[in-house]
């Protein structure tokens, strides 16, 4: 009945579909050349990565995705607000897309900014099939620029998907080549003295947890916008233009730190959607974010774009120049980074009798002054008690870096800017023009994070999605989850078809993201306003996390029968109109 | 992130949501591969070597492992032997099949059956066992065998890593075998038995997939077993100088 009712307006209304518009992928066996290895891999219309989708916001749009692999496949919109039956999930929004399938996503475009696209189906994703979406605001946008770029990063590995999952469940460490070494345990012993260099090595042991277990996946050449660090895509700009870049982390397992030696960045945009402008001299971005910046070369010269991995095993890197073939220096890798009992903060049932072995040494000398002036308002959101026990002496290790109350406080992951400047924190993101009005939540669910690195099991709530319930949502709720990571990695954790609403401490100017990162030893807090019928996903973005149960199916029950949806949305559209 | 849209516009998509309303009352059941349990395999060669010993006996020796299963239930086929290439004879050749699944965090308990199969009386025994990472980083495999002739014995392989590089690793290893009872027939006193220590260098060369090496292995019988072996006219003693490769695949 309903069907048919709709068929009969849509009719109607055909002459009026100037709006719509229709777009054709195909999902292909591509080969992908890193500079450093050529692989077979799986891209969209013939490459890795594939097309930038651009969408106006406002229009209906109808994409054909034609599968030309011999298996399943699917396109999930990645932050893209949709109907759930549209959002490419196979097994919660629909079947899939079979062999030599065509499927029609059609859906409305009701935002704008920078998305990106990928495969929810095995481990396509990571073998190359993903994309991105920029979508052009019908209105206005607070700010200015004269051209504009995806930058789009990946973490391309030599190995499959498959083989990568299959080695790390077979050995966790199998791709790890930044482990402690006995060349690190004398330079260690060196500086913080031989008992404590053993004490600490001990207590690590004891635990058996690797302070070198940032990356798991290491041996992968960072990728932006398809090319490799030797193969350096460049961006032109005339001096004195506003350039916008559209940062994209379409990586598999890799976060990485950004930044433009010689360029202040202004972040206008996190996970596509604006933000109060920030200028920063370096950025952390989570897998699947985005961060959208403005730079202004005012030099005839090139700028390196540096991509260094958050545990320094690799990076990517592009160019900004006035012409083809210009570049800049290519900076150094930094150290690598080394968790320290910080971020073993969430664990439950720790011993921290063990923590005995902390490197006490490395406290003289430790400067005060520079713990001062932290912004404790900032704070707000945290949760202190993940941190009882910790050793705050440990705070001695980042002496002179800011602060990040996002991360444990002492943590070896704390990012610092290599110029020694302003490092973006979730604590600066404010929404520019915030979505939701702010209400107090309904309710709170606790999603613990957590996994056993040993076995290569990673779960929410010790439980792994093999095994898990579905989270039930109520329709028209505002839930507020808690966050608590209890592993010693972090998670970039996604929720499909709604919004994410961080909690970094500003009310009402708190940031909507589609991605939130959860560093180790922290609890962090988002809010959804649960305004999307249907069953929608949410996982981990670490593609080998969710795959080992990092991931959840989330049904939102109830919602507004078809003819009162309708009504709603008549009245209240064409009410402002 | 407006609404701010023409009405007929709006009307449209409204139309458009229409059916998704009517698809929301049936939403699918995840039957894909990711609600099942993660099946994993592996290959894996600890030690794939020619051994020559200090009074010149030369011997290829394996020890592998193969395993297919889930976190919760895996099975793994372990075997080792040592082929002496002068007489043409397994002086030692040892199948098991195991059943494993997780008993705690760092832990696995196996079951299953060993047969040994070298040149001499065969044996069949029952597998009891756990396997697993101790703190400090030492890789456990402790067992508990029964033989088909009643005999009971317990073996402990241990093995320590020590990264000089994260490519040029030692890796030392200790197996030792106690008998609870003696088994005349295949050389058995009871006591301890045997053990056998190991030190190898070697080079991840591919991955992890090919790491040659080279080492030292040193092997001692003990008590009622060396004095059956000196009866029997073999050693009791022995040390080899070792080379061959890691394998994982």
């Amino acid at each position: 009945m309903n069907i048919r009712l709709g068929a009969v307006l849509f009719g109607l209304l055909m002459p009026a579909l100037g709006l719509a518009a229709e777009y054709d992928l195909t999902v292909d066996r591509v080969q992908i050349d890193s500079g450093d290895f050529v692989k077979e891999g799986i891209g969209y219309n013939g490459a890795s990565p594939g097309p930038v989708m651009r969408f106006k916001e406002g229009e209906e749009v109808k994409i054909n995705v034609t599968n030309n692999l011999d298996e399943t496949t699917s396109i999930h919109w990645h932050g893209l607000i949709l109907p759930f039956d549209q959002d490419g999930v196979p097994g919660i929004s629909f079947p899939g897309i079979k062999p030599g399938e065509t499927f029609t996503y059609e859906f409305p475009i009701q935002q704008a900014g920078t998305f990106w696209f990928h495969s929810h189906s095995g481990f396509q994703e990571p073998d190359g099939a993903y994309g991105a979406i920029v979508i052009e605001p019908e209105g206005r946008e607070p700010f200015r620029y004269d051209r504009e770029y995806v930058v789009q990063l990946t973490d391309k590995h030599p190995h499959s998907g498959d083989r990568i999952m299959r080695n790390l469940k077979m050995m966790p460490d199998y791709y790890n080549r930044e482990q402690q070494t006995v060349g690190e345990f004398f330079s260690d012993a060196s500086k913080d003295g031989l008992m404590n260099t053993i004490q600490s090595r001990m207590a690590w042991g004891d635990m058996r947890m690797m302070q070198a277990d940032v990356e798991d996946l290491q041996g992968f050449t960072g990728l932006i916008n398809g090319k490799g660090p030797e193969q350096n895509w460049t961006g032109l700009f005339e001096p004195g233009e506003r350039i916008r870049l559209r940062f994209i982390n379409s990586s598999a397992m890799t976060y990485f730190d950004i930044r433009i030696p010689g360029l202040d960045m202004t972040v206008v945009q996190a996970d596509g959607n604006n933000v109060q402008p920030v200028s920063v001299d370096e950025f952390r971005i989570g897998v699947a974010e985005s961060y959208d910046v403005i730079v202004r070369p005012k030099d005839e010269q090139a700028y390196t774009i540096f991509a260094e991995s958050m545990g320094r095993s690799g990076y990517a890197r592009a160019t900004l120049a006035p012409e083809q073939g210009m570049e800049a220096a290519v900076p150094q890798l930094r150290e690598p980074a080394r968790l320290t009992m910080a971020d073993m903060g969430g664990m439950p049932g720790m011993d921290h009798g063990s923590m005995a072995g902390m490197d006490h040494a490395s406290m003289e000398g430790m400067d005060h002054s520079n713990m001062e002036g932290m912004d404790h308002s900032n704070m707000k959101g945290m949760d202190h008690s993940g941190m009882k026990g910790m050793d705050h002496g440990s705070m001695a290790m980042n002496q002179g870096a800011a602060s990040d109350p996002f991360y444990a406080k002492g943590s070896g992951l704390m990012p610092k800017a290599a110029n020694g400047g302003k490092f973006l924190s979730y604590s600066d993101l404010k929404a520019q023009d915030p979505l939701y009005e702010e209400r107090e939540p309904t309710r709170e669910i606790e999603l613990r994070l957590t996994g056993n690195m040993e076995r290569y099991t990673w779960s929410i709530n010790g439980v792994k999605y093999e095994d898990a319930d579905p989270i039930r949502l109520k329709y028209g709720e505002r839930v507020r989850f808690k966050f608590v990571n209890e592993t010693m990695m972090t998670h970039p954790m996604h929720l499909h078809g709604m919004w994410s609403i961080l909690d970094v401490g500003a009310g009402q100017w708190n940031p909507i993201k589609h991605t939130v990162s959860v560093n180790p030893g922290t609890t962090v807090y988002v809010e959804t306003e649960v305004d999307a019928p249907g069953q929608w996903a949410f996982h981990c973005h670490l593609s080998y996390h969710a795959a080992a149960g990092m991931f959840r199916k989330v049904i939102i029950e109830g919602g507004p029968d078809s003819n009162q949806a309708k009504a709603e949305v008549v009245t209240e559209e064409g009410g402002e109109a | 992130m407006s609404y701010r849209l023409p009405l007929t516009l709006s009307c449209l998509l409204s139309v458009a949501l229409l059916p998704v309303a009517v698809h929301a009352q049936d939403m699918i059941v995840d039957t894909t591969e990711r609600k099942q349990p993660l099946t994993t395999w592996g290959i894996q060669f600890e030690e794939f070597e020619y051994r020559y010993s200090d009074d010149d006996e030369e011997l290829a020796a394996w020890n592998a492992d193969f395993f297919y299963g889930t976190d919760d239930f895996k099975v793994r086929w372990l075997t080792k032997g040592e082929y002496a290439i002068e007489e043409q004879a397994y002086e030692e050749l040892e199948n098991q099949l195991v059943g494993q699944v997780p008993i705690s965090k760092f832990f696995d308990a196996k079951a299953g059956v060993r047969f040994d199969t070298p040149e001499g009386p065969d044996r069949t025994y029952a597998v009891l066992g756990v396997a697993g990472l101790a703190p400090q980083w030492f890789e456990i495999d402790a067992n508990l065998y029964v033989s088909n002739e009643g005999e009971t014995s317990a073996e402990l392989d241990a093995e320590y890593e020590l990264l000089l590089t994260n490519y040029w690793i030692v890796a030392a290893t200790l197996d030792a075998t106690v008998a609870f009872s003696e088994d005349r027939e295949i050389g058995v006193g009871k006591g301890l038995v045997s053990t056998e220590t190991g030190v190898r260098l070697s080079y991840d060369l591919i991955d992890r997939a090919f790491s040659p090496y080279v080492g030292v292995v040193h092997e001692r019988k003990y008590g009622d077993t060396a004095d059956l072996a000196e009866t029997g006219g073999g050693s009791t003693e022995d040390w080899f100088a070792v080379i061959g490769a890691r394998i994982a695949f």
